[in-house]
């Protein structure tokens, strides 16, 4: 009995390309997968069809051209870190897919993952064929079982038409890919965690160097991606790097999925070209916002600074201009706030979200995310002292850059952004006030 | 004598040998071994230590890191609750007060006949069809509160 999210027709702004199978039920088989032009990227890189196959410099050729730039999280370009990996050698190389989805306000991979896992395994597949990789695991959050059934049975099925395993095709490459179900750990969605989870470990970060292009997997090269950008690599083989490159803009080649979620009128989750203006986004596609009028919106999950409204609606949706404002595209999970919703009950729902999900290695996380937890709830309830305010500042200063993983930093850069711009709503909660919203929530129950 | 079943002790052997390393199937193993007892009794522990040559004590450890993984028995249907942005913004932590309302426990209880536990949980990328929650994998979304009721009405007929 569990449900499916329902797919609406694309809107007029969206460019579907990882979602071009979204909605479509026949696209998780594999007869519906090949007969939506599927495979045709892997038969050109592996000269299937006649052609002659691809160098392996020459997909990372293709790949780099196309200027795609990591989906889960930093952005890093995926071309540049496939070339990464040592040619040759004698250890084993690994592709690993991070389906492990769990940045709050992020909801896309569920989607590909579940309407097109082919699209996926195809493209991990000619990432190993570029890498010189025999071997690709997907590593998929424990909360998304029915996606694991999903990702197995289409697996299985590319096994027996010999789209996996060895000689595909009779290229004479041969490759495997296994599926495997993590246990609830959003750190476990950081690289280097989620190899050490992979090993069947806690997911505590390594120190880098070495990167996982030198010593990931079990000490050999390895590289990682998100599942969105993997998907988006059949394509970018198919109708070559230029025509990605040319839907978004120099740099910020192609459109990107974005999650749209929070107060707002059309949730939903919607592939626009990269450059899209944010405005458009929320008024647009989006419908405008519900419950009052736009405060806030965090531009790429939980952990990138927030922007006032007045910054967003001058704001357009890729990597750079977004950097340059202060902030992430991060995971693409756009979240709207409407002027009825109290930031420092936001900035604690967030503070707890890290709090909780620190492994507890380094102490300026551990404790830094506890004691702001704590001080933040109090401060809410209308316990806080007017130092207070710039005590969260300093000890959020104090984690920034002083971690082994980037869950430090996450946890910090959220709060220093809302005090720094909503410090009023923050003084309006002292001497003994207690929080001016709190007569009536404002959260805006479903329609 | 295996306390799983010969299926999945099967399965347990299949899964240990198609990685390159066979640790690397401890967290699968752990949480199919979940799925079907409940929890992870110490005899289950024992015996997928035993099956990779682990010790019990690592093993434990790998448990202790995990959210979904427990020592102890949850509810016959484990309600976990979102109450992170996306569903705080839609009426998630109403949600969870209704859910304890309704079945008369607070957040990680069991309700006395065993057939309900409360979580309240993180993000659980269903944030564009907040408020959602999992009834163990099942997902459910856009909720409210009636919404709700026949949902746990529906997992109360089912026994
Ligand atoms: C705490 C933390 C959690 C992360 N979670 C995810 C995740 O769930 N999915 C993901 O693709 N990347 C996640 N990342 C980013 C990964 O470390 C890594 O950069 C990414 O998988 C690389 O793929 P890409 O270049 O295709 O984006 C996370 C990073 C951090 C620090
Ligand atoms: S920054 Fe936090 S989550 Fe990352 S390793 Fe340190 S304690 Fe763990
Ligand atoms: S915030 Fe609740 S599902 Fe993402």
């Amino acid at each position: 009995m569990a449900e499916r999210p329902a797919y609406p027709a694309a809107h007029p702004a969206e460019v579907r390309v990882v979602s071009q199978r979204f909605g479509d039920p026949r696209a998780a088989t594999l007869a519906g997968y090949l007969d939506t032009g599927g495979y045709q990227a892997l038969g050109k890189a592996l000269g299937l069809n006649g052609g002659e196959a691809m160098a392996p410099e020459a997909i990372i050729e293709e790949v780099k051209k196309s200027s795609l730039r990591g989906r889960g999280g930093a952005g890093f370009p995926t071309g540049l870190k496939w070339s990464f990996i040592p040619k040759g050698g004698d250890k084993p190389k690994y592709v690993l897919c991070n389906a492990d989805e769990s940045e709050p306000g992020t909801c896309k991979d569920r989607l590909i993952l579940e309407y097109d896992p082919f699209a996926i395994i195809e493209g991990i597949t000619i990432a190993g064929r570029a890498i010189g990789a025999q071997r690709g695991f997907i590593y998929i959050r424990g909360e998304y079982r029915y996606v694991l059934d999903i990702m197995q049975r289409a697996l299985a099925e590319a096994y027996a038409a010999g789209y996996l395993g060895a000689n595909i095709r009779g290229s004479g490459f041969s490759f495997d890919i296994l599926a495997h179900t993590g246990a609830g750990a959003y750190e476990c969605g950081e690289e280097s965690a989620l190899m050490e989870s992979l090993e069947g470990k806690r997911g505590i970060p390594r120190l880098k160097p070495p990167f996982p292009a030198i010593s990931g997997l079990y000490g050999c090269p390895t590289v990682i991606n998100n599942v969105e950008t993997l998907a988006s690599v059949p394509p970018i083989i198919l109708r070559g790097g230029d025509w990605f490159l040319n839907i978004g803009l120099p740099k910020n080649g192609g459109p990107r999925l974005f999650s749209l979620s929070g107060q707002v009128r059309n949730r939903g989750v919607y592939e626009l070209p990269l450059g899209f203006p944010l405005r458009r986004l929320i008024e647009e596609v989006g419908g405008g916002v519900l419950g009052g009028s736009l405060k806030a919106v965090v531009p790429g999950g939980s952990s990138t600074p927030i922007f006032t409204a007045e910054e967003a609606l001058g704001l357009n949706l890729d990597y750079d201009s977004v950097g340059k404002a202060g902030s992430f595209l991060g995971s693409g999970g756009v979240v709207v706030i409407n002027d009825r919703t109290c930031m420092v009950k936001f900035a604690l729902r967030v503070m707890q979200f890290y709090r909780h999900e620190s492994c507890g290695w380094c102490v300026p996380c551990r404790e830094g995310t506890n004691w702001l937890q704590l001080a933040l709830t109090r401060f809410h309830r209308g316990d806080g002292r007017p130092e207070d305010v710039d005590l969260f500042t300093d000890v959020a200063q104090n984690i920034l850059g002083r971690t082994l993983c980037p869950l430090g930093d996450a946890a910090a850069m959220p709060i220093l952004s809302i005090v720094r711009k909503f410090r009023s709503e923050f003084e309006d909660h002292l001497h003994g006030r207690p929080c001016p919203f709190a007569a009536e929530s404002s959260a805006v129950p479903v329609a | 004598m295996s306390v799983f079943s010969p299926a999945t002790r099967d399965r347990f052997e299949r899964l240990a040998a198609s990685y390159p390393q066979a640790r690397s199937a401890l967290v699968p193993m752990l949480l199919y071994a979940q799925d079907e007892l409940g929890y992870l009794p110490p005899e289950a522990i024992a015996e997928i230590a035993a099956l990779l040559g682990e010790t019990e004590l690592a093993v434990r450890e790998v448990i202790g890191y995990y959210s979904m993984l427990r020592t102890a028995p949850a509810g016959r249907y484990h309600v976990q609750v979102c109450t992170n942005i996306s569903c705080m913004l839609r009426g998630g932590e109403e949600i969870l007060g209704h859910c304890q309302r309704r079945l008369g426990i607070h957040n990680r209880q069991t309700t006395p006949d065993g057939m309900f536990s409360i979580e309240e949980v993180e993000c659980m990328g269903a944030c564009a069809w907040a408020p959602a929650l999992q009834v163990n994998y099942d997902f459910h979304q856009e909720l409210d509160p009636a919404k709700v009721d026949e949902i746990l009405e529906k997992y109360r007929r089912q026994g």
